[in-house]
């Protein structure tokens, strides 16, 4: 919020810019193949947590972004909206993960 | 109503009057919503501060039997919260929502229907938290409604209820206020008017704005586990079942002190603009100021613990929060010395805004210091659940909050209505409340010091705590004294008005773009577009330089303001449906405490208030300047929905 | 000065941008915290279920993993139908936008399903912390696509109405972006709440 960005895209253009339904589908698929991922980890039961946390995060984080940049546009959208929205997600990290650590979850494991 | 329910969905009458309370309670412009935030935190605050004095008297003598126990936590709690969510912070939207358009020389706000809501929405909730009083069962937790004595088996009444549900109402309002007027000063801005260029005012508002975006919803979170716990049997703070009650005390937290910076931070900026006026100064160090103001509203998510120190955190969290909250002290402090360094040598004018702002400096200065020695964990343990504690949040929220909004009253309320206050009893005013308020809340330093527990609605002789505690009730009623002072002062000036000559177009040598508009403000604020060069634009057109580089008047203000005789500008038309979607709120509240019946006509209104919003352009197709953009006005529409189906959402889920 | 009807597509706005779609931004960074704290209240109380079923004992991740996936691809059809509108594709709008509130309604329905299964297993809403704090987070998010699945039937309600044209396109566009976030906190949720595995009894 701290910079000025009076001189933005005009909106109505980018309408043209967005990508095909073609991409959309190719990104579904993406996603459904990283959703078949984590679920198959489900069944790897020798797989140890301080190993499968970390890949399952991963991969959640790679969905999460995926469909914020393509489905709600932020790829190609003005950087307000993300800034706006990644703030919500910062602060909220930050904040709830102080909570979490006040609460020792991460020694539980 | 009825003229609403008679009406088809789609097809209604839509309010055209100008004149009379139809006016008032369908208006979609931001000055009289304004003024409507502004009158109703002024009751409020009277009831806030019946409530102080009764609280007093309770206390003036050792075994006091004015209130007795129960209804003495009743008084405190609604106390409490009355003046933290019923009078500062609307009393702050007040002035947020009739200047910021002003001063970024905007027409109205982006949504001027979603700012009528949020207006409705706060008074119902308030209505609905107050009525409590009314129906027998006012709250008795404690504003900050600790965990599990706020369960139903320390606290079996309806009570809680009340205010989990009123501030959960209440929570909406300035959800969704927060997000209009964040559009609002991104998007609305005068040509030429970067943020840079933005009145610290707008700034410290924003701030707040954001601060309230991100905090209200933690307390949605806790407000809706601690309901849940109540009606419906869930274990959040059941400590019998395993729960923790400390999650309360984050969560409430985490929202809470942010929520101090959403009291502190509209003052700052409404003495931001007065003590440049009254020195003839530009502010000292303008980008200091928002800086700090934006370093104030991040730094304050990172201290929320140390209202917890005595909680049982444990030490790492002890000495973290410790050090953060030494911390946020310096942005504070970089303000109160730009304050100062503003006045320095400046031709001072103690006019009334500008002694209430002198009193915000010290005043708050000392709630700051005394809050500095909380950082410090081993004196907070003593200082806890004591009246050092009470002072020092007075000293806070009373000398910096309130006096500052004074402080605004006195200095805006030539643009609003168009007179002045009566200087001889501002003064009045300013005194008797200054004096009055150091009688009462400075002892309270010696007696939290000398162990009187706060929230005890008695002590015994003999403990030393006799004098000081009549001394503060005889301060407490000086204070009462000073409001009185500030009513009579609204009707005399009000009266003297009448056959007094207009105040004219600049009363104070102002420096912000609200002044270019006369006063009182024309409904349609501007007849044109102002083209902003600097900050203080106002000023710059009044004032310029000479060859020898003096300051040299260049213009009249009569010259510089506009005359409000624009009569084409096309306004945004006037709605029934904010005022029927908030009535819809209070019974779905009853409905969840009662009878879930209750929730019937709550929730028909709501719907329908949804509806008829949607389905009704935002501009009067009829009206007398509307044009042919159809499409732009539904999609204000469109995006209103998407929110107040939000707001439904809160209550009901 | 712009008039408020002039500056709602972003023309002479200061960012240049729509405020609609600025607001609606704003309240999803504001959702951001909401949700936070449902999680993070799940994530303190996932291990004190106290006699009650424990959630290492009562997840059916194939189950809860399909729904996900309809969830999933329900994006996907919001964009589909976005992107119909776009190009001025009446039909395919309102053929997308309705399968997208199919998608979610079937959700819905396996999350009724889920509840119902759980209960008869012994979970109730009342039985422990955990119980109370998985029932009100997971129900929060169902409320939230419930109310999605409310703004499609509107927006399809509209079309029919011959009001959702191209040119308001962007209505549908917001009410996109609340339906992906909806998804995205699914995404959390799923992960973070069903796969990484959880206490057992």
């Amino acid at each position: 919020m701290s910079t000025d960005t009076a001189e933005h895209v005009d909106t109505h253009d980018e309408a043209h810019d967005h990508p095909s339904d073609r991409k959309y589908v190719q990104v579904a698929i993406i996603l459904a193949i990283v959703t078949a991922l984590e679920v198959g980890t489900y069944w790897m039961e020798s797989v140890p947590g301080e190993v499968l946390i970390p890949v399952l995060m991963l991969m959640m984080v790679y969905k999460f972004f995926y469909v914020a940049a393509w489905f709600m546009h932020l790829k190609f959208d003005s950087p307000m909206f993300t800034k706006f929205f990644v703030a919500g997600l910062i602060l909220a990290t930050i904040v709830y993960g102080i909570m979490l650590t006040a609460f020792e979850f991460w020694h539980k494991g | 109503m009825s003229e609403t329910t008679a009406n088809p969905i789609g097809v209604y009458t839509r309010p055209k009057g100008n004149t009379g309370w139809r006016d008032w309670i369908t208006t979609v412009d931001h000055k009289k919503i304004g003024i409507l935030y502004g009158a109703t935190a002024m009751l409020f605050f009277l009831i806030g501060g019946l409530e102080a004095l009764l609280i007093r008297l309770q206390l003036a003598t050792p075994d006091g039997t004015v209130l007795g126990a129960d209804t003495y936590n009743r008084v405190y709690t609604m106390h409490g919260v009355t003046m933290v969510f019923m009078v500062i912070m609307p009393l702050a939207a007040a002035f947020a929502n009739y200047l910021l358009p002003l001063q970024i020389g905007a027409r109205d706000v982006a949504f001027p229907r979603l700012n009528a809501l949020s207006y409705w929405v706060f008074l119902f909730g308030g209505l609905f938290l107050n009525m409590a009083w009314i129906l027998g069962d006012a709250p008795d937790g404690g504003w900050f409604a600790y965990a599990p004595n706020t369960g139903t088996i320390f606290s079996p009444g309806k009570g809680m209820d009340f205010y989990a549900l009123g501030l959960q109402i209440m929570g909406i309002a300035s959800l969704i206020s927060a997000m209009n007027l964040i559009v609002t000063v991104l998007n609305m801005r005068a040509p030429g008017m970067t943020l840079f260029k933005m009145p610290v005012f707008t700034w410290m508002i924003l701030v707040v704005q954001f601060l309230l975006l991100f905090a209200v919803p933690v307390i949605t979170v806790a407000l809706f586990l601690l309901m849940f716990d109540r009606n419906f049997g869930a274990n959040f703070f059941n400590p019998e079942m395993g729960a923790d009650p400390l999650l309360w005390q984050h969560l409430f937290w985490i929202f809470g002190h942010p929520e101090v910076y959403i009291l502190i931070l509209p003052s700052f900026g409404i003495i931001s603009e007065v003590i440049p006026t009254f020195s003839r100064k530009p502010i000292f160090g303008y980008p200091f100021m928002v800086f700090s103001g934006i370093a104030i509203g991040f730094m304050g998510w990172g201290v929320w613990a140390h209202h917890m120190f005595v909680s049982g955190i444990g030490p790492i969290s002890i000495a973290a929060f410790s050090v953060s909250t030494m911390f946020i002290a310096v942005p504070t402090g970089v303000k109160i010395l730009n304050w100062l360094a503003t006045m320095w040598g400046g031709k001072i004018r103690f006019n009334t805004p500008m002694l209430f702002a002198s009193g915000v400096v010290s005043m708050f200065t000392i709630g700051g210091l005394s809050g500095v020695t909380h950082s410090l964990a081993p004196a907070d343990t003593q200082q806890t659940d004591t009246y050092y504690i009470v002072a020092h949040f007075h000293y806070v929220i009373f000398g910096g909050a309130l006096l500052g909004i004074f402080a605004g009253f006195y200095f805006w309320w030539p643009k609003a209505f168009g007179h002045l206050l009566n200087e001889k009893l501002g003064k009045w005013n300013f005194w008797l409340m200054l004096v009055g308020f150091n009688m009462t809340f400075g002892p309270m330093h010696i007696l939290g010091l000398q162990g009187m527990s706060r929230r005890i609605d008695t002590y015994s002789p003999g403990f030393g705590f006799e004098f000081w505690n009549m001394f503060a009730t005889i301060g407490a009623f000086i204070i009462g004294l000073g409001v009185l002072a500030f009513l009579l002062n609204v009707w005399v000036s009000a009266r003297a008005a009448r056959h007094a000559p207009p105040v004219g177009p600049d009363p104070w040598d102002a420096r912000s773009p609200e002044w270019f508009t006369p006063n009182p403000t024309p409904v349609h604020n501007f007849d044109d577009d102002i083209q902003i060069e600097a900050l203080d634009e106002f000023w710059h057109r009044k004032y310029g330089q000479d060859e020898n580089g003096r300051l040299v008047r260049v213009a009249t203000a009569e010259e510089v303001c506009q005359d409000g005789s624009a009569t084409d500008t096309h306004l945004p038309s006037p709605s029934y449906w904010p005022i029927v979607l908030a009535a819809g709120l209070p019974f779905i509240g009853f409905g969840l405490m009662y009878s879930l019946w209750f929730c019937v006509p709550g929730g028909a209104l709501v719907l329908m208030a949804i509806y008829g919003w949607v389905f009704e352009p935002t501009d009067d197709p009829d009206g007398p300047h509307g044009h042919g953009h159809h499409d732009d006005h539904d999609d204000d529409g469109a995006a209103d929905e998407a929110a107040a189906e939000d707001a439904e959402e809160a209550p009901v889920g | 000065m712009a008039d408020a009807a002039a500056v709602s597509h972003g023309h002479g706005t200061g960012t240049g941008l729509s405020n609609n779609k600025l607001l609606m931004w704003t309240f999803l960074g504001s959702e951001c915290l909401l949700f936070g704290g449902l999680i993070s209240t799940y994530l303190i109380y996932r291990s004190r279920f106290g006699d009650g079923p424990a959630p290492g004992d009562i997840f059916d991740i194939p189950f809860t993993s399909v729904s996900s996936f309809v969830l999933l691809m329900s994006s996907l059809t919001m964009v589909l139908s976005l992107s119909a509108l776009q190009r001025g594709d009446i039909r395919n709008n309102r053929i997308w936008l309705l399968t997208t509130a199919l998608l979610g309604a079937l959700f819905i329905g396996g999350q009724v399903y889920e509840f119902t299964t759980f209960l008869r297993e012994g979970l109730g809403y009342t039985t422990s912390p955990f119980s109370s704090a998985f029932f009100t987070l997971t129900g929060f998010h169902g409320v939230h696509v419930s109310l999605g699945i409310v703004m499609l039937m509107s927006l399809l309600i509209s079309s029919f109405r011959g009001t959702l044209t191209k040119e308001r396109s962007e209505t549908v566009e917001i009410v996109g972006l609340y339906w992906h976030f909806v998804d995205v906190v699914w995404i959390f949720i799923f992960t973070v709440i069903y796969l990484v595995p959880s206490p057992t009894s």
